[in-house]
């Protein structure tokens, strides 16, 4: 019996809307604890969520980005930890669909990802590098037809709680720091040891803690694409939706809670407007914005999906930089006057309108990947790139 | 054309290695070139040749190697001729 097709009568929203109950059930637990949301990420394996993007003859359901994109906007409304998460592993998975598909081994772990709903976490940050992932130190080693990579990776996301790592490293040891690979290790392949802890202001579940990485594998599980492919036309640009589409869903949750406030004032007190009503319209308006601006870029990616040469142009990566910047910044503001909204009621804990880790966790947004970084890219872009004045190209 | 173009990678390409040691058809990336220095190569390219890169041709692929870049601006400077 095929699985996938059995659990594919029912729809892809209404499985996500169960997992965003029981991560909204654990999302005060897992802030405040800074722990891994394992109700969460075991009911998206229930669920079968982490296959969804893998084409079908591999076991998955072949969801678009766009798909997946509408979920992490259901996740994010109920813990951002999770919803990111849950998007990190499909980033990591969109490098395999998209740049894996023609290497026997990789479509193998596509098949096995589906099967045991692997969870894959990404290694490309490294102590040193200042931030720019597209560059590394570490190198890995080929020896026959094994490789050998060690890397002082300063953030892997849920590294402890992964199935396997998708790390990047120059391709050979004379390689220059842009000339990267990408390479996909199972658990029983790596060691960890930590050496960074995180605790952050919001995110908390993310676990993004360091580790000095080592692995050994096949030499076949080097991704056959430069990683410069990888992120030009996957990575960056699922990366930006993805996040996006979640970030908007803590907002949405935020408004949210700033319109049930309101409504029960207004019950209270029928015929009198209550003190919010102008600013949680206002709030709405900014939200749709938002999903606009998101719902825009997940357009132009779709578009662009079929075509490398636009994929890999200028264009498209300006786009992609511009809704990652603007929803990140957008959505302080809208969580903000929700908390004026809702009062010394959206500032306690513990509330039906607490909104103190909606704007801890919006915090994140503008610095995974910094702003600058991506304002500085795009700058530099603008100055050969010219702006499309098309209202609907 | 070919050695402007050198020139100009030179000048710009910020390469760890040689200019004069990279082959025509070699990929400018996995050289070093990064996408900053790729920019400022195009800026050298358009002030130049006096011309504008049109943005169909602003990807990866124009500028992966010296012959492509070559290329790139025969193509546009050829059809500016037509025009």
């Amino acid at each position: 019996m095929n699985v996938a097709v059995a659990i594919g009568t029912d729809d892809l929203t209404s499985r996500a809307a169960r997992v965003a109950a029981i991560a909204a059930k654990h999302a005060d637990a897992v802030d405040s604890e800074s722990r891994f949301p394992r109700e969460a990420v075991t009911a998206m394996k229930a669920e079968r969520l982490l296959s969804i993007q893998i084409p079908t003859d591999l076991g998955g359901e072949a969801a678009s980005i766009t798909d997946i994109a509408a979920l992490c906007a259901v996740l994010g409304q109920a813990c951002a930890a999770s919803a990111m998460i849950f998007a990190m592993h499909q980033i990591k998975l969109s490098s395999l669909v998209e740049h894996g598909a023609s290497s026997d081994w990789h479509r193998e772990f596509m098949r096995r990802i589906a099967r045991d709903q692997l969870l894959l976490a990404s290694a490309t940050t490294e102590g040193g590098i200042g931030g720019n992932m597209r560059n590394s130190i570490c190198a890995i080693r080929v020896e026959g037809d094994q490789c050998f990579l060690e890397k002082d990776a300063t953030v892997i996301s849920y590294g402890n709680h992964a199935d396997a790592i998708l790390i990047t490293s120059r391709a050979h040891s004379d390689a220059a720091p842009s000339d990267q690979v990408l390479t996909a290790f199972l658990k029983d392949q790596y060691s960890l040891e930590r050496t960074v802890v995180w605790d952050t202001l919001g995110m908390r579940g993310t676990c993004s803690d360091g580790f000095l990485f080592k692995g050994e594998a096949p030499a076949v599980q080097i991704l056959p694409k430069p990683f410069a492919e990888i992120a030009a036309q996957s990575m960056l640009a699922t990366s930006h939706l993805l996040w996006s589409a979640l970030w908007y869903g803590i907002a949405a949750d935020a408004v949210a809670r700033a319109q049930a406030f309101v409504r029960a004032a207004a019950r209270k007190s029928p015929g009198v407007a209550p003190p919010g009503a102008l600013r949680l319209a206002d709030a709405s308006g900014q939200l749709q914005m938002v999903k606009s601006n998101v719902v825009a870029a997940l357009k132009v990616y779709e578009d662009a999906k079929a075509d490398v040469d636009r994929l890999s142009s200028m264009a498209f990566a300006a786009s992609m930089n511009n809704v990652k910047i603007s929803t990140s910044e957008a959505i302080l503001p809208i969580i903000n006057e929700a908390m004026l909204i809702c009062g010394i009621m959206g500032y306690k804990n513990g509330t039906p309108y607490s909104l103190g880790r909606h704007l801890r966790d919006a915090y994140s947004a503008q610095l995974m990947i910094s702003n600058d970084r991506i304002l500085a890219n795009t700058s530099t872009m603008l100055l050969v790139h010219k702006q499309d004045t098309n209202l609907l190209g | 054309m070919n050695e402007t173009i050198r020139g100009l990678l030179t000048r710009f390409g910020g390469l760890p290695v040689p200019v004069a040691d990279i082959a025509d058809d070699a990929d400018l990336y996995a050289a070093g070139l990064s996408s900053f220095a790729s920019v400022q190569l195009m800026l050298g390219l358009e002030e130049e040749f006096d011309m504008e890169f049109p943005d169909n041709l602003l990807n990866r692929k124009s500028f992966a190697s010296i012959g492509a870049i070559e290329k790139t601006v025969d193509m546009i400077l050829g059809s500016r001729k037509v025009a």
